[in-house]
C-alpha cells in the first residue's frame, strides 16, 4: 500500500530498460550489476527513433557522455522527460542537449548543429548562418557570442510553445 | 539503516519521510529501493523484511566492489560530466563506512549542533532556541525532499542526498513531536498522502471521462495541433448543442408528448385528408412532410392552450422562454469561451523578439512518434525557417508597390465578382424553387433545386478564391485570413439570400392567411348549421383532418431549414467519401499500374480542410440557431450530426488524409473561428428576433395562435399567473422613459470600461518597454564588462593556460568572439593560477574526499551547491574541468 502508483510506474519503467536488452539486463537487480545498454538500442526507443537529437539527449544523460545508459541514467532521462518534471529542470537539460560541444555555452557551432538537425540540411549554407546570427541577436544577453545557459534560460522559459 | 528510504516506506508507512519520499521524487525519480523491488519483484513470495536484510547485507559488502570497479570506467568520463562523476563517487564511499556511518552522522550533526544533538538524544530537556534551530533545519531538509525533483542531479546523488535528509528529518522528528502528537502527526501525513493519491486517480479519471480524448490525442500526434483543433472544435460544439437539446427536449418537446393534447385530437395535430394516402411514404417523410410535418418536431404540432396536463405547465410560456434562453446560453457560453482563450494569450506578446530562437529551440514536438509525423514535422520546420528568413529578407527589401496594388485590387474585384454572382444565383433559384412548390408533379431535381445549387457553390467556389489570392501575393498567414473571410462572406451571403427568399414566401403566405381563415370559419359554421341533419342529435364534430386550414409558415421556415441541415449532412459526407476516401483508395491502388507517381504527382493524398470544414460547422449551428424556434426537433438531428461526423471524419482523416505540408498554429486561429461563430450566432439571432417581433403567428397552428405577436405570451403570463403588483413593475420597466436611460447607462459603462483596459494595455506596453529597456543597458552592462575583464587578464591568460584553450574549445574556428572564450580563461587563470595548477586542485579534492568523510557531508554538499548553478560558477567548473 505505501508502495503504490509511483513503484509500479518505476517497475513499469525498469521492464522497458529491460526489454530493450533482455539478454544485457538481468531481471534480479538485487546485486545492482553494472550493466549498460547500448546508444543503438536506447535511440531505437519509439520515444527517441524520430527525435533529431536522440544522439543528444542519450549522450547528455549517459554517465560518459557516450549514450550508453545504465538503469539510473535510463529513469533520470524518464524523469526530465516526463510531463511532470518543472519547466526550469527540463530548461537546463534542454540547454545541455543543444550545447553539442559540451563546453557549457551554446555558441554558433551548436546552432549550427542544431539548425541542420530541425531542417535535415535542407537550408544552404548563408540560411543556416542568418538563422543562427538572429537568434545571438535575439537571445545573447551579454553579446559575447554565445548563449549562456542564463541567456537560454531567459529566453525558453518565455517560449509559447515551450512544456505548454 | 539510513539507505533505502523505499524499504523504510514499506516497513513503516506512518513514518513521516516516507510519504514524503512517495509524493516527492518517488513518481519519478524513483529511489533505489523501489528500483531495487522492481529489480526483485520476480520473487514475489520473499518477505519484505527479508529482501531488507538482503539489501543491507549487500550495501556492507556488494556496492564497495561495484564502486571500486565502477572506478575505472568514469575516469573516462568528459570533462562536463565531472559533477557528476563526483557526485557518482560519492555514494561508494559513504558506503564502505556504512558500519560506521550511522554514528558518525550523527557525530556531525553533535558537531554541527552539539548540544542540540545530545539532548535529542537524550530526549527530555530541549531549550527553545535549540528546538526553533531544529525545527528550522528539519524544515530546510524537507523543503530539499520536496523540491529534489526539480534539482537537475544526477540519480544517484539524488538518491542520497534525499537518504540523508530523510534520515534527518525522521531522527528530529521524532525527537520533537512525542507520543500522542507524533501519532496523529503520522496518521495526518498518511491521510495526506491518501488524499494527494487519490486527487491524482481523480484526475485521471476525469481525463478519462473527456470524451474522445484518446481519438483527438491520436490525431494530433499525426496531423499536428491545428487538424486536432478542428476536432477540439468540433467536440466543444458537440457539447453545446447537447445542453441545447436537453434544454428543448425537457422543457418543450417531452412536456408536449407527455401532457398535451394526442395525434389526431385538432385540426393542427392531423394530417389533412388530402395527403393521408402518401403521409407514410419515405419520399414524403424524407422530406420532411406527412406524419413528421404534423409531429412535435415542429412548431405547428404544439396547441395555445395556456397550461397543459395536471402539472398546469405553461407550454407557450416554455417555448417561448426556451427560445430565447437557447440565444442567451449561446450567447454566453462563446462569450466566456473567447475570454478564457484570451487569458491564455496575453502572456504571448513576448514571441516578437525572439522569433528565431523560439523556432529553433522549441519547434521540435518532442511527443512526435510516428516517422511519417516526424518527416512532416522537418519539411514544416524548414518551411517555417524559410518562412522567416524570407521576413526578415522582406523587412528590409522594397518592392514594386504599385503592381501589387492593382493585382490585389483586381483580385479583390473579382472576388466580389464571385460573390455577387453566387448571391444573385441562390436568389434565383429561390425564387424559381417557389414556383416549383406550387406546381404539382415536380422532379427530384426541381424539388432539390436549391440544396444543390448551394451545395455546388460551397464547393466550388473556395477554390477558386484560392486561385484568384494567389494573384495577391499576400503572406501565407495573411492570405489564410482572407480566404477564410471570404468563404465566409460567400457562406453568409449565401445564407442571408437563402433567408430573405424565405422571408418573401413567408409575406406571401401571410396575405393569403386571412382568406383561408375566413374559408376555415365557413366551412365550420356551414358545418354545424347546415340543414338537412336532424337538429335533436347534436351534430359529430367534423373530422380534425377535414377541417380546412392554413399554410402555417412557421412550420414551412422550420422544414427548410431542417432540409438545409440534412442535405448539408449529406452533401459533405459525400464530399468525404469521394473527395478524400475513394481518392486515397484510387491513388493508393492504382499506383501499381500508371504512368506517374500517383501518390507524389497530381491527384496524391487530400489534406485535411481545416478552414472549410471550421467554416461548415460554424454556419451549420447558425442554421441550427435560426432554425430552432421553428422546428425544436432540429437540435436533436443537429446532436446526432455531430455525433456522427466526429465518428466519420475521425475515420476519414486516419485513413485517408495526408498531414499538411505546412502545419499553422492552431492557438491562434482558435479565437477567430469563435469570433466567426459569433458572429453567425449575432446574424442568425436577427431574423428570429424580426420574425418574433413583427410577424403575427399563425391563426391555426403553433402554441402563440391566436395572439397578436408571439411574445404577447409574457404579458398574458404576467397579466394572469403573477399578482397584479408584478404587472405593475414589468409595465413600469418595460416603459421606454426606463429604458432609454437603462441603455444610455450601459452605454456610458461599456464607454467607461473601455477607456479603462485601454489605459491598462497602454500601462502594460510601457511596462514591456521598460523592461525591454532593462534588458538592453543589462546586455550593454554585461559585454563591457565582460570584454574589460577580458583585457586585463588577457597575458596571463595566455601565457599559462593555453593548453587548457585547446582543450576546452575544440571549435575555437566556429567561435566568432573571443572575447567570451578569454573571459573565462582569466576567471580560471583568476582560480588555480597556472594550468599546472588547475590539474591539482582537483587531484587533492578527490583525495581529499575519502579523509574528509566523517564530516564529509558538509563539505560534500556544501561542495554540491555550485552543481546546482553550474552555470553561476564557471571558474570552479572549468578548474575542475581542465586536467580531463
Amino acid at each position: 500500500m505505501a508502495l503504490g502508483d509511483p513503484a509500479s510506474f518505476s517497475i513499469e519503467l525498469f521492464y522497458r530498460y529491460q526489454d530493450l536488452a533482455p539478454q544485457l539486463v538481468p531481471l534480479d537487480y538485487t546485486s545492482c550489476p553494472n550493466v549498460k545498454v547500448p546508444y543503438e538500442l536506447i535511440g531505437s526507443m519509439p520515444e527517441l527513433k524520430d527525435n533529431p537529437f536522440r544522439q543528444r539527449i542519450a549522450q547528455v544523460f549517459s554517465e560518459d557522455g557516450d549514450g550508453h545508459m545504465t538503469l539510473d541514467n535510463f529513469l533520470d532521462m524518464f524523469s526530465v522527460m516526463s510531463e511532470m518534471a518543472p519547466r526550469d529542470l527540463k530548461a537546463y537539460y534542454a540547454f545541455k542537449i543543444y550545447d553539442f560541444n559540451d563546453d557549457n555555452y551554446i555558441c554558433a557551432w551548436d546552432l549550427e548543429q542544431t539548425v541542420t538537425r530541425l531542417t535535415r540540411g535542407e537550408l544552404s549554407a548563408e540560411e543556416v548562418s542568418l538563422v543562427c546570427e538572429k537568434v545571438l541577436d535575439e537571445a545573447d544577453g551579454d553579446h559575447d557570442g554565445r548563449l549562456t545557459l542564463e541567456d537560454f534560460q531567459n529566453m525558453i522559459l518565455r517560449a509559447p510553445d515551450f512544456l505548454r | 539503516m539510513m539507505q533505502r528510504p523505499g524499504d523504510r516506506s514499506g516497513r513503516r508507512p506512518s513514518r513521516k519521510p516516507a510519504p514524503k519520499a512517495e509524493g516527492a521524487p518517488g513518481r519519478r525519480g524513483a529511489p533505489p529501493g523501489r528500483k531495487e523491488q522492481a529489480g526483485s519483484s520476480p520473487k514475489p513470495g520473499s518477505p519484505a523484511k527479508k529482501q531488507a536484510e538482503r539489501r543491507r547485507r549487500r550495501e556492507e559488502l556488494g556496492e564497495p566492489e561495484l564502486s571500486t570497479a565502477d572506478r575505472p570506467s568514469q575516469g573516462r568520463r568528459k570533462e562536463d560530466r565531472r559533477p557528476s562523476f563526483k557526485e557518482k563517487r560519492a555514494p561508494p564511499k559513504k558506503e564502505k563506512e556504512v558500519p560506521g556511518k550511522e554514528e558518525m552522522w550523527k557525530g556531525l550533526k553533535k558537531h554541527r549542533s552539539s548540544s542540540l544533538a545530545s539532548s535529542a538524544t537524550g530526549g527530555e530537556s530541549l531549550s527553545e532556541e535549540e528546538l526553533a534551530q531544529i525545527l528550522e533545519q528539519v524544515e530546510d531538509k524537507k523543503k530539499l525532499i520536496a523540491t529534489m525533483r526539480s534539482k537537475p542531479w544526477p540519480m544517484a546523488k539524488k538518491l542520497r542526498e534525499l537518504r540523508e535528509a530523510q534520515e534527518f528529518v525522521e531522527k528530529y522528528e521524532g525527537a520533537l513531536g512525542k507520543g500522542k502528537g507524533k501519532r496523529l502527526y503520522a496518521y495526518k501525513m498518511l491521510m495526506a498522502k491518501k488524499w494527494v493519491k487519490f486527487k491524482r486517480d481523480f484526475d485521471n479519471f476525469k481525463t478519462q471521462c473527456i470524451p474522445w480524448e484518446m481519438k483527438i490525442k491520436d490525431i494530433e500526434s499525426h496531423f499536428g495541433s491545428s487538424v486536432a483543433s478542428y476536432f477540439i472544435f468540433l467536440r466543444w460544439m458537440y457539447g453545446v448543442n447537447l445542453i441545447l437539446f436537453g434544454l428543448i427536449f425537457g422543457l418543450v418537446i417531452i412536456p408536449e408528448v407527455l401532457m398535451g393534447m394526442p395525434y389526431g385530437s385538432i385540426p393542427r395535430k392531423t394530417v389533412p385528408r388530402a395527403e393521408q394516402e402518401k403521409a407514410m411514404d419515405f419520399s414524403v417523410l424524407w422530406d420532411f412532410e406527412g406524419y413528421i410535418k404534423y409531429s412535435a418536431l415542429f412548431y405547428g404540432y404544439y396547441n395555445n392552450q395556456r397550461t397543459i396536463g395536471w402539472l398546469r405547465y405553461r407550454l407557450p410560456m416554455a417555448y417561448f422562454m426556451v427560445g430565447v434562453s437557447v440565444f442567451g446560453y449561446s450567447l454566453m457560453i462563446v462569450i466566456r469561451s473567447m475570454a478564457s482563450n484570451n487569458q491564455g494569450s496575453t502572456s504571448e506578446g513576448e514571441s516578437d523578439n525572439f522569433t528565431f530562437s523560439f523556432k529553433m529551440f522549441t519547434s521540435w514536438d518532442y511527443l512526435i512518434g510516428n516517422s511519417e509525423t516526424a518527416d512532416n514535422k522537418y519539411v514544416s520546420i524548414t518551411t517555417s525557417f524559410k518562412e522567416s528568413i524570407v521576413d526578415e529578407q522582406e523587412s528590409n527589401k522594397e518592392e514594386n508597390i504599385h503592381l501589387t496594388r492593382f493585382l490585389r485590387v483586381l483580385a479583390n474585384f473579382l472576388v466580389i465578382c464571385c460573390l455577387c454572382g453566387s448571391g444573385y444565383l441562390i436568389y434565383f433559384v429561390v425564387k424559381r424553387s417557389q414556383e416549383f412548390s406550387k406546381m404539382q408533379n415536380v422532379g427530384w431535381y426541381e424539388r432539390n433545386e436549391v440544396e444543390i445549387v448551394m451545395s455546388l457553390l460551397g464547393m466550388f467556389c473556395p477554390p477558386l478564391f484560392e486561385t484568384i489570392a494567389a494573384l495577391e501575393n499576400y503572406h501565407p498567414r495573411i492570405g489564410l485570413k482572407w480566404q477564410l473571410g471570404r468563404i465566409f462572406a460567400l457562406f453568409l451571403g449565401n445564407l442571408y439570400t437563402f433567408l430573405l427568399a424565405l422571408m418573401d414566401d413567408v409575406r406571401l403566405k401571410l396575405s393569403n392567411e386571412e382568406t383561408i381563415k375566413n374559408i376555415t370559419h365557413w366551412t365550420l359554421f356551414n358545418y354545424y348549421n347546415s340543414s338537412g341533419w336532424n337538429e335533436s342529435v347534436p351534430r359529430p364534430p367534423l373530422h380534425p383532418a377535414d377541417v380546412p386550414r392554413g399554410s402555417c409558415w412557421e412550420t414551412a421556415v422550420g422544414i427548410e431549414f431542417m432540409r438545409l441541415t440534412v442535405s448539408d449532412m449529406l452533401v459533405t459526407y459525400i464530399t468525404i467519401l469521394v473527395g478524400d476516401f475513394l481518392r486515397a483508395c484510387f491513388v493508393r491502388f492504382m499506383n501499381y499500374c500508371w504512368c506517374w507517381d500517383l501518390e507524389a504527382g497530381f491527384p496524391s493524398y487530400a489534406e485535411f480542410d481545416i478552414s472549410g470544414n471550421v467554416l461548415g460547422l460554424i454556419f451549420n449551428q447558425g442554421m441550427i440557431w435560426m432554425g430552432s424556434f421553428y422546428a425544436p426537433g432540429l437540435v436533436g438531428i443537429n446532436v446526432l450530426r455531430l455525433l456522427t461526423s466526429m465518428y466519420f471524419q475521425c475515420w476519414a482523416v486516419m485513413s485517408s488524409n495526408v498531414p499538411h505540408e505546412r502545419v499553422f498554429k492552431a492557438s491562434r486561429s482558435n479565437n477567430f473561428y469563435m469570433g466567426l461563430l459569433l458572429l453567425v450566432l449575432f446574424l442568425s439571432l436577427l431574423p428570429v428576433a424580426y420574425t418574433i417581433m413583427s410577424l403575427p403567428p399563425s391563426f391555426d397552428c403553433g402554441p402563440f395562435s391566436g395572439k397578436n405577436r408571439m411574445y404577447d405570451v409574457i404579458q398574458e403570463t404576467i397579466e394572469n399567473d403573477f399578482p397584479t403588483f408584478l404587472g405593475k413593475i414589468f409595465a413600469f420597466l418595460a416603459n421606454p422613459g426606463l429604458i432609454i436611460p437603462a441603455i444610455l447607462l450601459m452605454f456610458l459603462a461599456i464607454y467607461y470600461l473601455n477607456s479603462v483596459s485601454k489605459s491598462l494595455s497602454r500601462a502594460n506596453a510601457q511596462l514591456r518597454k521598460k523592461i525591454q529597456v532593462l534588458r538592453e543597458v543589462e546586455k550593454n552592462h554585461k559585454s563591457v564588462k565582460g570584454r574589460a575583464t577580458a583585457r586585463d587578464s588577457e597575458d596571463t591568460a595566455k601565457g599559462s593556460t593555453q593548453n587548457a584553450t585547446q582543450l576546452q574549445l575544440t571549435k575555437e574556428g566556429a567561435t566568432p568572439h573571443s572575447a567570451g572564450q578569454s573571459q573565462t580563461l582569466d576567471k580560471k587563470a583568476q582560480g588555480p593560477g597556472t594550468s599546472s595548477s588547475a590539474s591539482e586542485t582537483v587531484l587533492p579534492a578527490s583525495q581529499h574526499l575519502p579523509v574528509s568523510r566523517p564530516p564529509g557531508v558538509r563539505p560534500d554538499s556544501g561542495r554540491a551547491r555550485p552543481q546546482t548553478h553550474p552555470w553561476r560558477s564557471a571558474s570552479a567548473k572549468s578548474a575542475q574541468r581542465l586536467p580531463r
